[in-house]
């Protein structure tokens, strides 16, 4: 099991926005979740990666065997956990080079290895540019300062194929990318997912799901799971909208 | 100013001022007429207060009642100035100019040096005599607006200080790099003042570098003018690393002509009490003025950069940049003033002034101010205060970069800003270092040199025996 959430409640000021929520994924699986607006997607992806003012009242995140409700952000990105921004930050001043070897080298660090050489460093900058299709120097921008919208999403994903994560979260990844972006994103993951990592795809439509078909789709309603399935759960939202998910809720 | 109501210092400084004529027998009858008119203005006027409006927030009131010494004569040097100064920056040389105390140090050395393109260097004292044609038309001229006590205390009272005169079409090769150390076992106060003169068409880079090697409290007054003749470029750093009892006021004040170039690059590392003045005056059509500031302070220490450009003539830019982290209880002032005359028309003038709080201790006074008198003009102003933004933090750490290197990564890309604007590459890439540094609280007053932040090998040690002096 790589990450497996039980029973988890968060809260943002007081206001409980996760709910008794679920969910298991193992090595070698991709999951979206769906859901309208509002329902706690994004407040899971800020749970899972620490991001402080997230209250966790009750519930355990483990991730690999580890208990990680109280870890740093830091700590857990070392540990293997990636989260791809919905909206990426610019940073100006910090130039992509050095955000990315810092970044790399704390995780080296971490796992008691050396400093990547210099050489070793622009080769995978390269070879990852080349994945995600970025044709520009990044040596001298700043972190995605004047960045286009596609060109910060596939910051993103160019960030998580240099860092290795073995769990990632996509929050929302499609959102505001061309069909064309759309598929080099799509492209970047795919050649990513591997036996020994895991997917968190979080979307408002199937679109992304037909470039990156999901082994389960979960609908999230009101800070929980409400219905589970294969990735023909993806179409028949698709084709019927939100609304059948909401009476259900509401019958039950 | 009523014998009463003076400060200790006030006192010292009138009782100084009662032995000029002793203190400078060899002055020329110019500087002696000058120095008695600044006796009988500090009679009238004394030190700035804190009820003055440009020294409401200063902490220079603390000196006052500072029991201060003053060095009179010219103390004997022996070493040469690259045996108690040495200044590595690789792939950059400097043309180093030394003071101690407020002396110049030339050991065995004519205090006037010629070079064969022209170039005067060395010892205004000297230079009152040997070129009174040069001196007597632009001392004292150049130095004209927001004066004050410190000021007028300057202009009477300075002991010594550094002329350059730049003849027509010369271009300086290498920086001028102008050392300002302090090393006394008594609380000094030193006043000194320079005279920098560029002519048409000419190009000068200097480094003007306040620095302390002892710790004890010294008042380090400063005055600098500066002529900078037709078509002429300057580049001017100045650059403070002092500890953190001393106050320093540093005034520089900068006369443009016709299409003129000044850049000057302001970086306080480290200090007490720090009082930057610059007030630049463009008095020709198409003279562009780029001032940049850095301050980077902590503890109880305070820094003030009070900036005036006066916009005097039609088609001419301006802009300033000055940006800073305070951490601690330090405070700092920026005080920004940019008149437009009335005949200015076309005139390009900006300010910003940005700076990021640390703790809820430390303390920034920002006032911004335009005075326009013209109507055809681009103008803007800005200051801001705030802390590291969140939003990028947990960017950061997302990535797995830990608390403490996430916020140096945000302080040391905001002060960047600023450090980009050094053009001489090898002085860049050292002030940035020193810049990192000082942000991971590894950086120490240097003892060699503001700009020497490696671990010297061997102390530095001077040998003056203050009880003769």
């Amino acid at each position: 099991m790589l990450l497996d959430i039980k029973n988890l409640h968060v809260s943002i000021n007081g206001k409980e926005i996760l709910k008794a929520f679920n969910l298991t994924v193992n090595k070698g699986e991709v999951h979206a979740i769906m859901g309208p607006n509002g329902t706690g997607k994004s407040t899971l992806a800020a749970a899972i990666t620490g991001r402080e003012g997230y209250e966790i009242t009750q519930g355990e995140i483990w991730f690999n065997g580890e208990l990680i409700n109280d870890m740093s952000p830091d700590e857990r990105a070392n540990k293997g956990i990636f989260l791809s921004f919905q909206y990426p930050v610019e940073i100006p001043g910090v130039s992509m080079t050095n955000f990315m070897r810092t970044a790399l080298n704390a995780k080296r660090e971490f796992n008691n290895q050396p400093p990547v050489s210099a050489t070793d460093f622009l080769k995978k900058m390269e070879e990852m540019k080349n994945l995600v299709e970025i044709h520009s120097k990044l040596t001298n921008r700043s972190v995605n300062e004047g960045f286009s919208g596609g060109e910060k999403k596939k910051n993103e994903i160019f960030q998580m194929a240099m860092l290795e994560p073995t769990m990632a979260i996509l929050d929302e990844t499609d959102s505001g990318l061309d069909i064309d972006a759309l598929k080099v994103v799509a492209k970047g993951v795919n050649a990513l997912r591997a036996d020994d990592n895991g997917f968190v795809v979080i979307t408002h439509y199937q679109r992304l799901l037909d470039f990156i078909v999901p082994d389960f789709v979960h609908v999230m309603y009101d800070g929980s799971i409400v219905k589970s399935g294969g990735k023909e759960l993806a179409l028949e939202l698709e084709a019927n909208g939100y609304e059948w998910i909401k009476e259900a809720v509401a019958e039950k | 100013m009523k014998e009463t109501n003076s400060s200790v210092l006030e006192s010292a400084i009138l009782k100084k001022f009662s032995s000029l004529t002793l203190d400078h027998a060899d002055d020329s009858d110019y500087m002696t007429q000058i120095r008695r008119q600044a006796f009988e203005a500090f009679k009238s006027g004394g030190l700035p207060r804190r009820t003055e409006e440009k020294w409401k927030n200063s902490k220079f009131d603390q000196v006052l009642e500072n029991q201060m010494e003053f060095l009179t004569e010219k103390p004997e040097y022996n070493s040469e100035v690259s045996e108690i100064f040495h200044c590595s920056i690789h792939g950059f040389t400097t043309q180093v100019e030394a003071f101690l105390n407020g002396w110049y140090y030339t050991p065995n050395k004519n205090p006037l040096k010629v070079h064969d393109n022209g170039l005067i260097i060395g010892s205004i004292r000297a230079a009152q005599h040997q070129y009174p044609e040069l001196f007597n038309l632009h001392f004292g001229k150049i130095a004209q607006h927001n004066q004050h006590g410190f000021s007028v205390v300057n202009k009477g009272l300075f002991q010594d200080g550094l002329f350059i005169y730049v003849p027509d079409g010369v271009f300086v090769e290498e920086s001028i790099q102008l050392i300002k150390m302090v090393n006394a076992a008594k609380k000094l106060m030193i006043n000194t003042r320079n005279l920098v003169i560029l002519g048409k068409n000419s190009r000068l880079s200097l480094m003007h570098c306040d620095d302390s090697v002892n710790h004890q409290s010294s008042l380090i007054n400063t005055v600098s003018e500066i002529f900078v003749g037709e078509n002429a470029t300057l580049d001017l750093y100045k650059l403070q690393n002092i500890n953190d009892v001393t106050c320093l006021i540093n005034s520089t004040s900068v006369w443009q002509s016709r299409n003129s170039r000044v850049k000057v690059n302001v970086i306080t590392l480290n200090g007490g009490t720090i009082r930057n003045e610059l007030n630049v005056d463009l008095q020709g059509e198409g003279a562009e003025a780029d001032l940049n500031g850095i301050y980077l302070m902590d503890k109880k220490q305070q820094v003030d950069n009070q900036v005036f450009v006066n916009h005097a003539v039609p088609h001419c830019n301006s802009s300033e940049l000055f940006k800073g982290i305070l951490d601690e209880e330090s405070t700092a002032i920026f005080n920004g003033y940019i008149h437009v005359n009335k005949d200015a028309q076309k005139t390009n003038a900006f300010q910003r002034n940005n700076n990021i709080l640390m703790t809820p201790d430390a303390k920034v006074d920002t006032m911004p101010f335009l005075e326009i008198y013209a109507d055809d003009v681009k103008c803007s102003h800005g200051a801001t205060i705030g802390q590291l933004d969140n939003e990028a933090m947990f960017y950061l750490r997302q990535r797995g970069i830990n608390e403490k290197d996430a916020r140096l990564l945000l302080m040391y890309a905001f002060a960047a800003e600023v450090t980009d604007k050094i053009d001489i590459t090898p002085l860049r890439v050292n002030i940035e270092d020193m810049v990192k540094k000082r942000l991971r609280g590894e950086l120490s007053i240097c003892e060699k040199c503001v700009l020497h932040c490696s671990t010297p090998d061997i102390p530095l040690e001077f040998e003056i025996d203050l009880s003769k002096i």
